[in-house]
């Protein structure tokens, strides 16, 4: 009874934190759009393109975070249904994959370097690539700290609530760095000549 | 069953009585605190003491203008190698103007006024514990002291603070050998502001969250306070707005730092030929001002929300136009996102562009007038009782007209060509957000002290502040209309020694004697404010007579609002003066069934079982015939 009454007054207390999840996400999300919009007016106002083709490690990318959103997903079911154990062995994928994913990143920026298209460059636009997949990065990094989250949690056996809480804030979290990414991907692809 | 969420790392559940509460040390309850109550105490005096940081700046700067010859020892011993023989050093009046209005929009307007009010009045006004995350809010708080502490602190760099204006247009911020204030300076700002952005974007987040999950039973969102609303939506519009702020600044950061050429094309600094190629620093003004306007209704909104509470309380009549002032305030926040090109009129934008910019600037002054008259049409024939909060609230409407008129002029985009960057813009500027703003805050402060303080402000004190500041603010800000009109530009070190310009001289040495007097009226304020936290008269539980759910809950704080219970709601904030009551104000908390006398049909508009009460209780009651 009075656990039932607890585990109540838990869920009515974690909704708001949830929603500051998807209210942080609406701040990330204007981030990107004015990023996004800079380079429109940038290329607009200066008539200069990106004017490469793009390195196709950026396609690998965004199969390898594609991929660990389904993996999330997966372990997020395990988690409502009790195996743990499932539940973290795809945590773990998912966040091996999200790390492959940061170092196919970096490793698109040795090539574009290998291009000669640099950071600093007197044609923004192509610095705009690093800015858009750095601080992307930088998303990515958080969502990681985020399931490392879930993950200790998971080991450490917190209540089931919580658990659950933890596993939907991270998730919410990656699949919105996930879909971010095909969005910047998609605007650098329709703008690369 | 009431709960409260105190930690970040669990939730504890306490009964009615909070008898086995967790202790506080004076760390987690003064400094550390978690308390929404004491973090907007902790907003408000580091506010306050900004506001008079960056008052003493504007003095320094005016002392300046109206004596552009003269030399002050004095100022040389206070500052130093800023003020060479007593003179101030024309780069450090840039840094003068940059910082007042930097701290006076962002630390003092943004941060203070929503930063103590929203974390005051949005759980107490809607009836919940706390806010949706205590952990976040006190970060936020820490991370406003560290900008701001960050922001002083370039005051102690050899070349002195930023000094591009509180716009830092590029390329004069972007390279750090343009001037002195664009050096360490710059960076300060730079890395302050950052910080400032993630205090507000934590605070911003929190409280469109507990205004959304956290009200209590009954309160649904058209029974809010409309301060509520308005800390709402200017949470909602800083939300949007600031990232893009980021986003312009981390971009500049690179221009700086790693030599990237967003902003910064083909350069000469020095006689030396700059690396860069081909950027935009218009690409800047939009990013800026895409944040820049919306920030301008950050400022006011919360100010107009507290005018609201306040007219209606002291005028003892219920808002005119709720639904109407609601609407005006959705209506400002929504077109505030596609107005920011009136501040770009003159960067050779596309006249098309500056046709469509100047219409949607121009339908901002609908809303925007629906509201002023509203609050005209509430004082109407009101019961008024002119208390400090009162007068400081129709002061902002007052303020809020005059300079709302004159964004009329500059909204035009060929009547802008000659006006923009005059000291008409800085006059219609300071009328509308600064002063008009500063009033809402101050008419904040009187009305919720006692909420705040257990003791109430001075009120003899409170006029005399009213009155000094009132009068001053229309004496320095309306000349300056007419030094726009004559072109005299602003920002400028000594414009009176241009021959055409020096005649304004003489206005110039009227407009500092006049922000003299007015600074000066500040010191009543600073003093009432502190003497009444110590030794003001101790006040009672509803000491305006007031509706809203925060007089319901003790004098003494306790952690969680109520002792008991959350009241539950029962009708709209602004029954005052019904017709029927013997009272002139009905409370939040008190149902309709015990207002028998007072109800009208609209009362139940949703509500069948009430409305079929009512009728009975009519027929049983007949009103009484009047005896003429
Ligand atoms: C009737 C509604 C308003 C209209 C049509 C309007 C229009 C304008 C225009 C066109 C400018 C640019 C002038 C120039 O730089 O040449 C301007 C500047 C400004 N307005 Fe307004 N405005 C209105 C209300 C407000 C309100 C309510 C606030 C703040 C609470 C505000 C704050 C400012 C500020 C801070 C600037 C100057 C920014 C700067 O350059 O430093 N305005 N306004
Ligand atoms: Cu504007």
């Amino acid at each position: 009874m009075i656990m039932a009454q607890i585990q109540q007054e838990d869920k009515l207390d974690l909704a708001p934190k949830k929603f500051n999840m998807w209210l942080f996400i609406f701040t990330s999300f204007m981030f990107f759009a004015a990023l996004t919009s800079g380079f429109i007016v940038y290329s607009g106002g200066s008539g200069k393109g990106i004017k490469i083709i793009l390195p196709h490690a950026f396609m690998y990318s965004t199969a390898v975070i594609i991929i660990s959103s389904v993996t999330l997903f997966i372990a997020s079911r395990a988690a409502k249904q009790l195996q743990f154990e499932k539940q973290r062995l795809f945590l773990w994928l998912t966040a091996i994959l999200g790390i492959a994913f940061l170092a196919i990143q970096i490793y698109a920026w040795v090539l574009l370097v290998n291009m000669k298209v640099y950071l600093v460059n007197s044609n923004a636009s192509q610095s705009f690539i690093y800015m858009f997949t750095g601080m992307h990065l930088l998303h990515v990094i958080a969502g990681l700290g985020l399931l490392f989250r879930a993950l200790s949690g998971s080991y450490k056996n917190i209540p089931q609530v919580k658990n659950l809480f933890r596993m939907e804030f991270a998730g919410i979290f990656w699949h919105f760095i996930d879909i971010i990414w095909i969005y910047l991907y998609v605007f650098l692809l329709l703008n690369q000549y | 069953m009431s709960t409260l969420a105190v930690h970040d790392h669990g939730v504890e559940s306490h009964d009615h009585d909070h008898e086995h509460h967790h202790h506080d040390t004076f760390l987690t309850k003064y400094v550390f605190s978690q308390d929404h109550k004491m973090i907007a105490k902790q907003f408000l005096i580091t506010g306050i003491t900004m506001a008079f940081i960056a008052m003493t700046l504007s003095i320094l700067f005016r002392i300046q203008l109206a004596y552009p010859d003269k030399t002050f020892p004095l100022l040389h011993t206070l500052l130093g190698r800023f003020a060479p023989e007593g003179r101030i050093d024309p780069n450090f009046y840039m840094s003068l103007v940059t910082i007042h209005g930097t701290i006076m929009v962002f630390f003092v307007l943004t941060a203070g006024l929503s930063g103590t009010f929203s974390n005051l009045l949005i759980p107490l006004q809607l009836g919940a514990r706390d806010m949706a995350s205590p952990f976040l809010n006190m970060l936020s708080y820490w991370a406003f002291f560290l900008a701001s502490v960050i922001m002083l602190s370039s005051f102690f760099v050899q070349k002195g603070p930023a000094s591009g204006g509180w716009t830092i247009y590029p390329p004069l911020s972007a390279l750090p050998k343009a001037m002195p204030g664009s050096g360490e300076g710059m960076t300060l700002w730079l890395i302050s502001m950052v910080l400032f952005v993630a205090s507000s974007l934590m605070g911003g987040i929190n409280y469109v969250s507990t205004v959304l999950n956290m009200r209590t039973k009954g309160m649904d969102l058209w029974k809010m306070p409309l301060t509520i609303w308005a800390f709402f939506l200017t949470a909602i519009l800083g939300v949007l707005s600031f990232p893009v702020l980021v986003a312009g600044v981390v971009l500049l950061i690179f221009d700086r730092s790693f030599g990237t050429s967003f902003y910064l094309s083909e350069i000469v600094v020095q006689g030396q030929v700059m690396p860069f190629e081909g950027g935009s620093p218009i690409l800047f003004e939009h990013l800026f001002w895409f944040l820049g306007h919306p920030e301008v209704y950050i400022v006011i909104m919360p100010a107009l929300g507290i005018s609201s509470e306040i007219i209606s309380t002291n005028s003892r009549k219920p808002i005119f136009g709720y639904h109407a002032m609601v609407y005006s305030l959705i209506g400002i926040s929504v077109l505030s996102f596609i107005v920011w090109g009136h501040h770009m009129f003159v960067t050779g934008m596309n006249p098309f562009l500056g046709g469509v910019f100047m219409i949607t600037t121009l339908i901002i002054a609908v809303p925007s007038a629906v509201k002023t008259f509203n609050y005209l049409a509430t004082l109407w024939r009101g019961n008024i009782r002119f208390t400090p909060a009162m007068l400081f609230a129709i002061g902002l409407v007052s303020f809020f007209i005059s300079g709302g008129l004159t964004g009329l002029f500059l909204g035009n985009a060929a009547l802008d060509i000659n006006l923009h960057d005059t000291y008409f813009v800085v006059a219609h500027f300071h009328l509308v957000m600064g002063s008009a703003a500063i009033f809402g805050m101050l008419a904040g402060v009187y009305h919720w002290f006692p909420k705040m303080f257990g003791r109430l402000m001075d009120e003899k004190l409170g006029y005399l502040h009213f009155w000094l500041t009132f009068i001053g603010a229309y004496l320095v800000f309306f000349p300056m209309h007419f030094m726009g009109l004559d072109g005299v530009p602003r920002r400028y070190y000594a414009f009176t020694e241009f021959p055409s310009m020096a005649r304004w001289l003489s206005v110039n040495v009227f407009i500092t004697w006049a922000a003299i007097m007015s600074g000066v009226a500040q010191i009543a304020f600073l003093f009432n404010f502190v003497y009444s936290i110590f030794w003001g008269k101790k006040t009672t539980q509803n000491p305006w007579g007031s509706n809203t759910l925060e007089w319901t809950a003790p004098v003494e704080h306790l952690h969680g609002n109520w002792p008991g219970e959350i009241p539950t709601v029962y009708r709209w904030p602004y029954d005052y003066s019904k017709p029927g009551h013997h009272e002139d104000f009905i409370p939040q908390t008190v149902p309709y069934s015990e207002t028998m006398s007072s109800n009208l049909s609209h009362d139940f508009e949703d509500n069948e079982a009430g409305l079929e009460a009512f009728k009975k209780w009519q027929i049983a009651n007949p009103p009484r015939e009047e005896v003429k």
